[in-house]
């Protein structure tokens, strides 16, 4: 198969980019898209050109380093990361345009690199139980219900990858904080933390730059990890009965 | 030179509990005076980096991906296992221990295995109270299944999503220790090269990924957790990014290497499609439970697998192995698959390949059942083949995925060299020569959470007031080693890309060096290698500058480094006159064809150490001795 990518260049953060037109030539239709640009790059590097710079490591759509738009879709089109994407999905000869997250909170490095420390960021702020190695009751003495198990694993499953707020036209990251704070409050070693958690991370995010959610679920449309925008239900809810507790005890 | 494991006397069930009554500790108010150095953030290096912090030592930890909860570990599937008996089916901490030393072939240490087995239920508590959503029951309880052939339920598991979960537990943990300022963490930066001080590691010189800049970290003590070597076979089940770089300059620097050829193939991943391929997926081996392998009976069968009825098929493993069949653990089921394959028997591109089979269990359990079981699995098989599972079987065949080999380390997890650790898939301890599933991530979270906190305070409590610095001579020597090193790759200015080196590479050392070895091919092998170095160094296409982000000059520090190690790999597979766990040598096996072990002769961990460029790496052994058990063929027939 051929492509014809238009693909976004920039030497750096303070350079200025610009699209780039590259063939893409006798691509299998079972490479995945990852591959195809391995390929081109491939192909740029035995002409002494710079490859395009992008990020993947697992290439199973677990580990969500990868991140690029493709075609205006955020990790692309179909389920799962960018790497996930196979280029059976497209026809041949179709144009394809790939560029970076752009997301203010999410600094670019190079071409279709940037800088999600961000979440990382946010996680510190309060996204864990406190507890420490060795101190840990049996396992069995805690029961949690299949049920609550299973909702807080569907949230669980986040690879902060950061599409969501590629995605958002606020740039908001609250489907990822979402999914944190319904993870950990669903469980009950996640109570004696709830309200804290909730409070820090929703100011950890505000402070990080990410905007506010105004309903567009644009986030949830992307996620690859198919979180659920109820999850943002949920963070709102926390966050308010954070914020009246603190009320009350002042 | 003499190797001392440093195991505790007294009887195998009370080593670990005398280590820890007569173990140095190191009082709170000086535990702030020692910084430590964890590379990796792994299983291993997270749980290692979060517990040091938590006990107050001051940490500082290094990953090359641009955050610490994407490291490999991530990926893993299947679950952990740990001798908890919840499913009150006879398991016990022996029976864990013995399954996994039978597991390995009798090439671990039985101290080792036992402590292993020991603090695996400790990790599950660990684990729940980080919040880990494991798999429930119903009433609440914890669920477990059966995995990789074990013969009770002692594996647990969050979905097919083990690995990211217990590393985002990890890493909640080490993200509270970085909040509280006793962890620096330093992402997208690389350790190209250890510093040793008197002998003793002090120090490593890092490369940051972003901005090409090199810096150097001085510390009391160095932890690595860098993970495994399975990418020297460039296609693997392994993260792109997963590379040995940091144990093989450790090498160089003095540091034993044990074991290099006990590699391990997984028997269920999707077959190679093409050489544009860039890795291999691994289907969990969960699969393996309502799965049935199959090939033709005939050679060259076209047909479609539907068509070919059902006394014209091979249930090959159900047939070999009767009371296993399916179940068979990976190096005995992959090599099974090899053989059908040579037969002229394998199916789908190229003939490698073998059917893996739901029709069966769908019958038996129906679609729905299966689809709970095994959805996302089927969809992740679709996606990438195009084909659907449930209505034509799927396509499998071993891949690498797993190095038991790696640093050798002693029963504190220390290396050779004083103040050098060495966590996780990194070193080569509890393996032997083969793993059992789900037992890695048991291994890594042993390791940090549970074994090093532990014996760290062995070593440290010699080194009050030894505090190095990075001004010290040893250290601009090693800096000004890295960066001549990297100042070589840059001015190389050949016209082949990387990647083409490393596919050569990785295709010479499964062939040579995979499934099935020889003298003949490992000798092959050792002649190509020094060729394929040399043209290496000559005609590598390295673009761009040091001083940013350049991914070739990565990727080619990680390949030159892989193809030193492949030949240590296969130097060593040469030596081992033997066939043990995924170290199979033509020349030894029984009359049925199964692995011949020779425990007289090679009851030994094999450590290689350096003498040098273009000299022989030199053979040290440590001898192996079972005091608990005896050594039983293994058979699973
Ligand atoms: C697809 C797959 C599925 C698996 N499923 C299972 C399973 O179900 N059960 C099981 O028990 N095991 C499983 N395994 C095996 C298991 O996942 C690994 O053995 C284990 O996770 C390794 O953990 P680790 O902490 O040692 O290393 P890794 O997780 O590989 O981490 C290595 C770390 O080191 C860092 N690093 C490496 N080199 C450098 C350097 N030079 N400088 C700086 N940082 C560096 C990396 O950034 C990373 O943070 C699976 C493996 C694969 C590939
Ligand atoms: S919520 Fe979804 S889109 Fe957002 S970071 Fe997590 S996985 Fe990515
Ligand atoms: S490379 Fe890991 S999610 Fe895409």
């Amino acid at each position: 198969m051929n492509f014809h990518l238009r693909l976004w260049r920039q030497e750096g953060p303070s350079a200025k980019g610009g699209f780039e037109e590259i063939e893409a030539r006798d691509i299998p239709a079972e490479a995945s898209f990852l591959e195809m640009l391995d390929i081109v790059n491939n192909r740029l590097i035995k002409e002494g050109r710079e490859p395009v710079a992008f990020e993947s490591d697992c290439r199973e759509g677990i580990c969500g380093t990868c991140s690029m738009v493709i075609n205006g879709i955020p990790q692309g089109p179909g389920r799962g990361a960018a790497c996930q994407v196979y280029m059976r999905t497209f026809r041949d000869g179709d144009s394809i345009t790939v560029e970076p997250f752009r997301v203010a909170a999410f600094p670019l490095v190079k071409d279709l690199v940037v800088n999600r420390s961000a979440y990382d960021r946010i996680i510190q702020s309060g996204g864990f139980i406190t507890e420490h190695t060795g101190g840990a009751p049996d396992a069995a003495a805690m029961l949690i219900g299949k049920r609550e198990a299973d909702r807080a694993m569907d949230a669980a499953a986040c690879i902060g990858c950061g599409a969501c707020a590629a995605a958002c036209p606020n740039s908001s990251a609250m489907l990822f904080v979402g999914a944190k704070v319904t993870h950990l409050s669903l469980l009950p070693q996640g109570q004696p933390e709830r309200s804290g958690r909730a409070l820090n991370m929703v100011r950890a995010m505000d402070e990080e730059g990410f905007g506010n959610c105004s309903n567009y679920y644009a986030c949830e449309a992307v996620c690859p990890a198919n979180i659920s925008a109820s999850v943002i239900a949920t963070l709102n809810r926390e966050f308010v009965a954070a914020v009246i507790k603190v009320e009350v005890a002042n | 030179m003499i190797l001392d494991a440093k195991i505790p006397p007294g009887p195998l069930q009370s080593k670990w509990q005398h280590f820890k009554e007569n173990a140095k500790l190191i009082n709170p108010a000086n535990k702030r005076k020692f910084n430590i150095i964890v590379v990796g953030s792994g299983l291993a290096g997270s749980s290692a980096a979060a517990t040091l912090a938590e006990q107050g030592y001051q940490v500082d930890c290094f990953c090359f991906q641009d955050s610490p909860r994407r490291a490999h570990s991530i990926a893993a599937q299947g679950g952990i296992n740990a001798a908890k008996n919840y499913q009150n089916d006879g398991d016990s901490v022996w029976r864990l221990f013995y399954d996994t030393l039978k597991g390995g072939d009798f090439r671990a240490r039985e101290a080792n295995v036992y402590r292993l087995a020991e603090v695996s239920a400790s990790i599950i508590d660990q684990c729940v109270s980080q919040g880990v959503p494991f798999a429930r029951e119903y009433g609440g309880e914890l669920a477990n299944r059966s995995f990789g052939g074990a013969q009770v339920s002692r594996t647990f598991y969050a979905r097919g999503q083990t690995g990211q979960q217990l590393l985002l537990g990890a890493y909640s943990s080490l993200s509270h220790q970085i909040k509280s300022g006793r962890v620096t963490m330093h992402p997208h930066s690389e350790m190209l090269d250890l510093v040793l001080i008197d002998g003793h590691a002090k120090g490593i010189i890092v490369r940051n990924l972003i901005t090409g800049e090199i810096k150097r970290h001085a510390a009391a003590a160095v932890v690595l957790c860098t993970g495994g070597y399975s990418n020297a076979y460039y296609l693997s089940t392994n993260a792109r990014g997963c590379n040995a770089t940091a144990i093989w300059r450790a090498y160089k620097k003095g540091a034993l290497f044990a074991n290099p050829c006990y590699t391990q193939i997984h028997p269920t991943c999707i077959p190679v499609a093409g050489s544009y391929q860039s890795k291999l997926t691994l289907m969990s081996e969960s699969l393996r439970n309502d799965g049935r392998v199959w090939v033709p009976k005939k050679k060259g069968d076209q047909r479609p697998p539907q068509a070919i009825p059902e006394e014209e098929r091979d249930y090959y493993l159900e047939r070999k192995y009767p009371s296993y069949g399916n179940l068979a653990p990976r190096d005995i089921s992959s090599r099974s698959a090899k053989e059908v394959c040579d037969e002229g028997r394998g199916v789908g591109p190229g003939g490698l390949g073998v059917y893996l089979d739901f029709q069966d269990a769908i019958a038996r359990l129906g679609r729905p059942a299966i689809q709970e079981r095994y959805g996302n699995l089927f969809e992740m098989y679709e996606n990438i083949t195009g084909e659907n599972a449930y209505e034509r079987p799927m396509r499998i065949f071993p891949a690498l995925h797993y190095t038991m080999g790696g640093l050798w380390v002693d029963y504190h997890l220390m290396s050779n060299l004083p103040g050098l650790y060495v966590l996780g898939e990194a070193n080569f301890s509890d393996h032997g020569a083969n793993r059992l599933g789900a037992s890695a991530l048991m291994q890594g979270l042993a390791d940090g959470y549970f074994i090093l906190p532990y014996t760290m305070g062995e070593y440290l409590s010699t080194q009050f007031g030894k505090k190095p610095t990075t001004d010290r001579p040893e250290f601009e020597q090693a800096e000004t080693a890295v960066r001549a090193k990297l100042t070589q790759l840059l001015e190389i200015g050949g016209t082949t890309p990387v990647n083409e080196f490393h596919r050569e590479l990785g295709l010479l050392l499964w062939e040579k060096c995979g499934m099935a070895r020889s003298e003949t091919s490992l000798k092959e092998a050792l002649v190509e290698l020094p060729k394929l170095r040399e043209r290496f160094w000559k005609e590598v296409a390295i673009p761009g500058r040091g001083a940013a982000l350049n991914q070739s000059l990565e990727a080619a520090g990680r390949v030159a480094d892989f193809i030193e190690l492949g030949e240590l790999l296969c130097r060593d597979a040469l030596t081992r006159e033997e066939s043990c766990g995924g170290h199979f040598r033509l020349e030894h096996q029984t009359e049925e064809g199964e692995a011949l072990r020779h425990d007289e002769t090679f009851s030994y961990v094999h450590a290689w150490q350096y003498q040098g460029e273009g000299v022989a790496p030199q053979l040290v052994k440590e001898p192996l001795d079972y005091e608990f058990v005896s050594r039983s063929t293994r058979s699973y027939k």
